[in-house]
């Protein structure tokens, strides 16, 4: 069906027409434009979002302890609830739930930080070896604490990327001590964190050594775990809320917490966000698709258009074909092929222009909802199919009528 | 070469039906030059669109070559108007944008000859027309005579068993006329059918048999002497 000789006809006739070839292929090209910098701006949303809520492990569960609501056993309500080493034990021992990773932390909100004349008020937290994985901190240089350190209860730090350029500049900061809280820790690492800035500028100590630094005895501020990851997002969800309601039971009883108290104990399950984010993603992917199809639906029945007002423009010379021997099919091959041919040109030009304009501002954008708005290769691949598709449902109409012109009506002289 | 049996053809105008053709008998031998005459309304152009497969007849039967042309589809039609027929109108009906040269090769894009092939054959009948300088102009750059040259160029390329010539001095001056009879007389020299349907009666007189139609019947169906057209240059 698109043999070369066919290409020469169609490539003969555009050349020839161009004003109504750049008419037909602007609305088209417009249309992709459009459809693309949505989709460019989507996968951005998606960006910022995930930016926004991932910076720790898509599963964590975090627990919070609060003030009692609700008096409980002799004990007033407004009573502050501590947890200790024993609450991390008993939540950490359950037969039936075997745990990915688990930590308890200790940490103080703004600790003094000094290196040689350098200082600065940082969040010290005291944690397991485990905590990296929940906090999702890679180590840029050296190593994170280990179950050795917190046995022996070392001295040792890991400091954030932030950390490390406001104190070391562009020293080199590993087996250098720095004073925190006046006591001189041994810096063994340093981390970064895909919560930025903010999650960078903390230190790690093991929380053995922050417990006793701190003088918290057994105290400790929060833990958080992860399960092991399930490949069904459904189960995962399941398995976690099991796990996470079980675990409140057991507490609340260990604490002596009424089971209605909601105030008194804070349990985050990241799990549950991260479905709504997906949910509100893809609900914001479909809608930028529908926008986007809408507009290019519009250039569809524009080129439509074009093209029925070209057939009839060109009755004469399609009649003139079919008494020289053209077939119906070979008209139909002819109007859809040029229809096709323009549609997937100028759209190509749109959305080379579309790519083009990410490549040059999309870096640039960085709010907090919007990041990096990009196209990737497969949405590329996909307008192009759509775009395929747009030109033979644009010229079909068109070419169907161009098909049934009978040459005797065609022909007559006026 | 054509024979045709009992042929009615009538339209549908409004609610009456207009009767065309009323039972036309007619044959033409290989190697004849006929031409078709009447006034209008006489059914000359009726009988000249079914003879070219463009229309079809509601009775009787026509045979082409041998081959009997009844209930084609377009497709079919198509095809057989590409390999038996070549047509030559008054308005020349050549496509605009097209060079002279691609006019003379569409039947041949439509036979699925070779590009370089289509070119060197439809250049050989530019050249027969005595064209062959004016391949690459289009059609608005050339004079009426010689855009009835071209199309005449067109009409052999397919190498068609039969010519139907529709008026096609119709849009020319008398001298201009004469030159184009003078191209259909060595045309039909060398051997090729030629149908052509005018009413005007000096060109009747330069085809060797004329058929009158009048009222959708063949009134008067004559051999001629041939005029020369060439004389009256």
């Amino acid at each position: 069906m698109f043999s070369l000789e066919r290409w020469q006809e169609v490539f003969e006739t555009i050349s020839k027409n161009k004003l109504r070839t750049f008419l037909t292929g602007f609305s088209i090209a417009s249309g992709i434009f459009i459809l693309v910098i949505l989709l460019g701006v989507s996968v951005g949303f998606q960006n910022g979002v995930e930016k926004q809520f991932q910076n720790d492990a898509e599963n964590i569960i975090n627990i919070y302890p609060g003030e009692t609501s609700i008096s409980y056993k002799g004990f007033n309500k407004g009573r502050r609830i501590q947890l200790k080493n024993e609450d991390y034990a008993l939540a950490t021992t359950d037969p039936n739930q075997e745990l990915e990773f688990s930590s308890p932390t200790y940490q103080i909100f703004a600790g003094l930080i000094s290196y040689q004349n350098e200082s600065g008020s940082y969040r010290v937290e005291g944690v397991l070896p485990d905590y990296q994985f929940l906090e999702k901190a890679e180590l840029i240089e050296g190593r994170f604490i280990n179950a050795n350190d917190i046995s022996s209860k070392e001295k040792y730090v890991v400091i954030g990327n932030r950390v490390k350029k406001d104190l070391f500049k562009d020293e080199a900061p590993i087996g250098k001590y720095i004073k925190v809280s006046g006591l001189n820790f041994k810096v063994i690492g340093v981390f970064t964190d895909p919560g930025g800035d903010r999650e960078e500028s903390r230190i790690y100590v093991p929380i053995s050594t922050a417990q006793i630094v701190f003088g918290a005895g057994t105290d400790i501020r929060s833990m958080g775990f992860t399960l092991p990851k399930v490949d069904n997002f459904d189960e995962a969800l399941r398995q976690s809320k099991a796990y996470t309601a079980g675990l409140e039971r057991k507490l609340k009883t260990k604490l002596q917490i009424d089971a209605k108290d909601e105030s008194a104990l804070f349990i985050s399950n990241n799990i549950e966000n991260t479905k709504e984010i997906y949910v509100l993603i893809s609900a914001m992917r479909i809608f930028f698709w529908g926008v986007g199809l809408a507009t290019l639906l519009a250039g569809i029945i524009g080129v439509s258009n074009i093209m029925l007002i070209i057939v009839k423009e060109r009755t004469k010379e399609i009649g003139i074909r079919k008494a020289l021997g053209a077939k119906p099919l070979s008209i139909i091959g002819m109007i859809l092929h040029e229809s096709v041919f323009v549609t997937a040109m100028s759209g190509l030009i749109g959305l080379i222009f579309a790519l083009v304009l990410f490549e040059v501002v999309g870096p640039y954008i960085e709010s907090d909802f919007i990041r990096n708005p990009s196209v990737d290769f497969n949405i590329a691949i996909s307008t192009l199919v759509v775009l395929i598709a747009a030109g033979a449902i644009a010229g079909f109409f068109p070419a169907w009528r161009g098909a049934r012109i009978k040459p005797i009506d065609a022909l007559r002289d006026e | 070469m054509i024979d045709i049996k009992d042929l009615h053809k009538s339209y549908k105008v409004g609610k009456n039906s207009l009767h065309v053709l009323k039972g036309i008998n007619f044959s033409v031998e290989e190697g004849e030059l006929v031409s078709i005459m009447g006034s209008s309304g006489s059914g000359k152009s009726t009988l000249l669109n079914i003879l070219g497969m463009l229309d079809e007849a509601d009775e009787g039967s026509y045979t082409l070559d041998g081959v009997p042309i009844k209930n084609l589809n377009e497709k079919l039609a198509a095809q057989y108007r590409n390999k038996f027929l070549g047509f030559i109108f008054q308005s020349f009906n050549l496509i605009n944008y097209k060079s002279a040269l691609d006019n003379v090769a569409l039947p041949l894009y439509y036979q699925g000859v070779k590009r370089s092939e289509r070119m060197e054959r439809s250049m050989a009948y530019l050249e027969k027309v005595g064209l062959a300088d004016w391949a690459t102009h289009k059609p608005n750059e050339l004079s009426g005579g010689q855009k009835q040259r071209v199309a005449i160029a067109r009409a052999l390329a397919s190498d068609p068993k039969v010519l139907l010539a529709d008026e096609l001095t119709g849009a020319l001056d008398s001298k201009t006329s004469y030159e184009i009879m003078d191209l259909i007389q060595q045309i039909n020299d060398e051997g090729r059918t030629i149908l052509v349907v005018t009413h005007e009666e000096d060109i009747a007189q330069m085809t060797k048999r004329i058929v009158n139609l009048k009222d959708g019947v063949i009134i008067d169906d004559k051999k001629v002497t041939q005029v020369r057209a060439i004389e009256n240059v």
